[in-house]
């Protein structure tokens, strides 16, 4: 029997970077994990490239320029299972902020010669273009559930990841709730658990940055933020940052504003 | 007739950057005849959809342009909002800012000595080839990682894009018991640091400077972190609010982040060089005697040494976030009330590898009408270009594969943050 080391590529996309440095801030595993799988592809932190098959490609970014559109197909082909990495990979990112607007404003507002710039009028997930296996949520993506996926991939079992909501995880810490007794405006009712619900825990509402829920109610939440107050600008906006390409995120901001 | 020979040595995908760029040499007979860093990172255009949303949401916002260097996205939105609002944030609030802002020096000095650099220096192609043979010391090194994560964590919520950062202080002050727990740890840390300022001075430089000018921070009384006046060695003095007069930006078609020069005088340099030569003195006792011993004084001008400065600030980092930390005191209120106000705000902090400046116009209700952020990378673009000539040139007879190496060490000693700049890179050598 072969001992070979399953093969493990990290891709990047339009994206902040800060999903991939997500791995490298799992200080205290990085070089157990390092023992158990070959680093075939990891730019950001390393020169040395193996050429696919990969076991594991882990994904960040979403897809903003015709030559990634390309690239993705290609990474597909080259893996036997890939996950993307957070929000830009899975919903589209903040920059997914242009679906809403024109992209050739966009270009003019920020370069003198846009015609040099090659972009796409739509920033879309990773999703859109080749099939998923498994998608990570979270802006950025939680460490230990990264490791818990890569884990999980490697030893051919599916993700142990709660589809539930931020509440969840926010009751289960015993925290009072910033909505009902602080009249804190708060997306956890409807946002995907993952991030240990660190908003509410530092008197803050979530704004939504882990993307939706599996089945969340935004006419609830919408209601409940309108009693506190916000308008549907605010409401807009509330909906339509981090997730914006989510489709309920997305389904939410579009009747309002 | 003599035979012209040109040959081109790049990099298309340059490895130990943050972001995707690329890098081109051609050398012509002998002589270099074009250098390039090429910033293919597809554009995000955070300026343009910042406008129409509400002012206080610029720090979550921009912090997600780069998730190495978050907070100071952060650092200076608050500072450009809070100066449209007319409020000063002090006191408790301000040392609070700057312990953050020390744990993402930490975090971001550490990556990059460790697992961007010292790989460079000593022949191996990542950290974790290194872990083979120089294991005690990567172990080192991510327990000096960590120690700025977890200060980002416990002031910020979490080490990627912090959550308790608002404009006007933070949602929530932590409690003198929860800094406490990072005391231990962070003495750690200051000692693994002074070992790195000791590990790193011992290196092998190639011999290569220039007279750059350089431009930081200035704060009387401090190491410029989250404030001060923007200075370089050749007289610039200016506030913040005067940067649009002295800094141009431009749009190459080679890169996709905008090219930043002095309007008077053309490129200059930002980061851990710049600071510590403009700003050597204001260093913790600890810190200048560790930057004596390691043989650095203000006159340092080898870009290949940083390494050794972002060594030298991993020791002030830690020592001042100790300091912060054993003077703190709980505010009675975590925010400074504000409201929002018609107008145009500047901010400007030590990002890990430089100057970041930001500017807003706000309308009475808040709302961004116009947004520009200029990050360090996008300053050190024109800087990294002539170090590359000048660098080639220097080392004309070495065979190919060692210079397209020298050439993407002399790219990784700016630490280039090309997700930050392109609101990056990628190398080619051509010899004709």
């Amino acid at each position: 029997m072969s001992a070979r080391k399953p093969k493990l590529a990290v891709w990047k996309f339009a994206s902040c970077d800060g999903c991939q440095l997500s791995l490298l801030d799992c200080e205290e595993e990085l070089l157990a994990l390092a023992g158990e799988v070959e680093i075939a592809y990891f730019v950001e932190a390393s020169s040395a490239t193996v050429r696919g098959p990969y076991d594991l490609s882990l994904v960040e970014g979403s897809i903003t320029t015709p030559h990634d559109a390309e690239r993705i197909r290609k990474v597909r082909r080259d893996s036997k299972h890939l996950v993307t990495i957070g929000a830009c990979a899975t919903s589209g990112g903040i920059q997914a902020l242009r679906n809403f607007a024109d992209v050739k404003d966009f270009l003019s507002i920020v370069y003198a010669s846009p015609e040099v710039v090659s972009t796409l009028d739509t920033s879309t997930p990773i999703s859109a273009h080749v099939q998923v296996d498994f998608e990570l949520q979270g802006c950025p993506v939680d460490k230990r559930q990264l490791l818990e996926v890569i884990s999980a991939f490697l030893n051919g079992r599916r993700p142990d990841i709660s589809s539930a909501s931020v509440c969840l995880e926010c009751k289960r810490l015993g925290m009072v709730c910033v909505m009902v007794a602080h009249g804190t405006p708060c997306l956890g009712p409807v946002t995907h658990a993952g991030c240990g619900a660190i908003c509410p825990s530092y008197n803050r509402g979530c704004y939504g940055c882990f993307g939706p829920m599996e089945t969340p109610n935004t006419v609830s939440m919408t209601r409940q933020l309108r009693v506190l107050g916000m308008g549907d600008r605010g409401i807009q906006r509330v909906f339509r940052t981090f997730q914006a390409g989510a489709e309920a995120f997305s389904a939410a901001s579009d009747s309002h504003g | 007739m003599a035979e012209r020979r040109t040959k081109t040595i790049k990099t298309d995908y340059l490895a130990r950057v943050e972001g995707e760029g690329a890098m081109l040499v051609k050398i012509r007979d002998g002589h270099v005849e074009d250098v390039k860093l090429k910033i293919y990172e597809p554009p995000r255009f955070f300026e343009a959809f910042l406008r129409g949303r509400a002012f206080t949401e610029a720090p979550d916002i921009t912090a997600r342009i780069c998730g190495i260097c978050p907070v100071a996205y952060q650092m200076s939105a608050v500072q450009a909002m809070e100066q449209i609002c007319g409020v000063e944030v002090g006191g408790q609030l301000r040392a609070l800012r700057r312990l953050l802002y020390c744990g993402e020096w930490i975090e971001s000095h550490a990556l990059h000595v460790f697992m961007l650099h010292l790989p460079d220096f000593l022949g191996y192609e990542s950290a974790i080839h290194m872990a083979r043979e120089h294991g005690d010391l990567v172990q080192r090194a991510l327990e000096l990682k960590r120690t700025g994560n977890e200060v980002m964590t416990v002031v910020g919520g979490r080490e990627v894009h912090p959550v308790n950062v608002r404009v006007g202080g933070f949602y929530r002050a932590p409690r003198r018991r929860e800094l406490e727990t990072l005391v231990e740890r962070l003495k750690g840390a200051r000692e693994l640091a002074l070992e790195a300022v000791r590990f790193t001075s011992g290196l092998d430089f190639p011999d290569y400077g220039q007279d750059y000018e350089l431009v930081a921070l200035s704060e009387p009384g401090e190491y410029p972190i989250e404030r001060g006046r923007i200075v370089s060695n050749r007289g610039l003095d200016i506030a913040v609010s005067e940067y649009d007069r002295h800094f141009v930006e431009e749009h190459v078609p080679w890169s996709n982040a905008l090219h930043s020069r002095l309007s008077e005088r053309g490129s200059y340099l930002c980061g851990p060089l710049a600071r510590f030569a403009l700003n050597a003195e204001r260093l913790s006792p600890l810190a200048r005697e560790a930057a004596t011993e390691a043989g650095l004084d203000a006159s340092e001008r080898n870009p290949f040494r940083s390494i050794v400065v972002r060594s030298v600030e991993l020791v002030y980092a830690a020592d001042e976030a100790l300091r912060l930390i054993a003077a703190y005191e709980e505010p009675d209120a975590p925010a400074v009330e504000l409201e929002p106000r018609p107008g145009v705000g500047y901010g400007c902090t030590e990002a890990p590898r430089g100057i970041l400046y930001h500017r807003y116009e706000l309308d009475g209700e808040g709302t961004i009408l116009d947004a520009n952020i200029v990050p360090p990378t996008s300053q050190n673009q024109r800087a990294i270009e002539e170090d590359l000539r000048g660098v080639v040139e220097r080392s004309l007879d070495v065979p190919d594969d060692e210079l397209t190496l020298l050439c993407e060490q002399t790219i990784r000693n700016y630490d280039p943050c090309i997700s930050c700049a392109t609101h990056f890179l990628k190398l080619d050598v051509e010899r004709s």
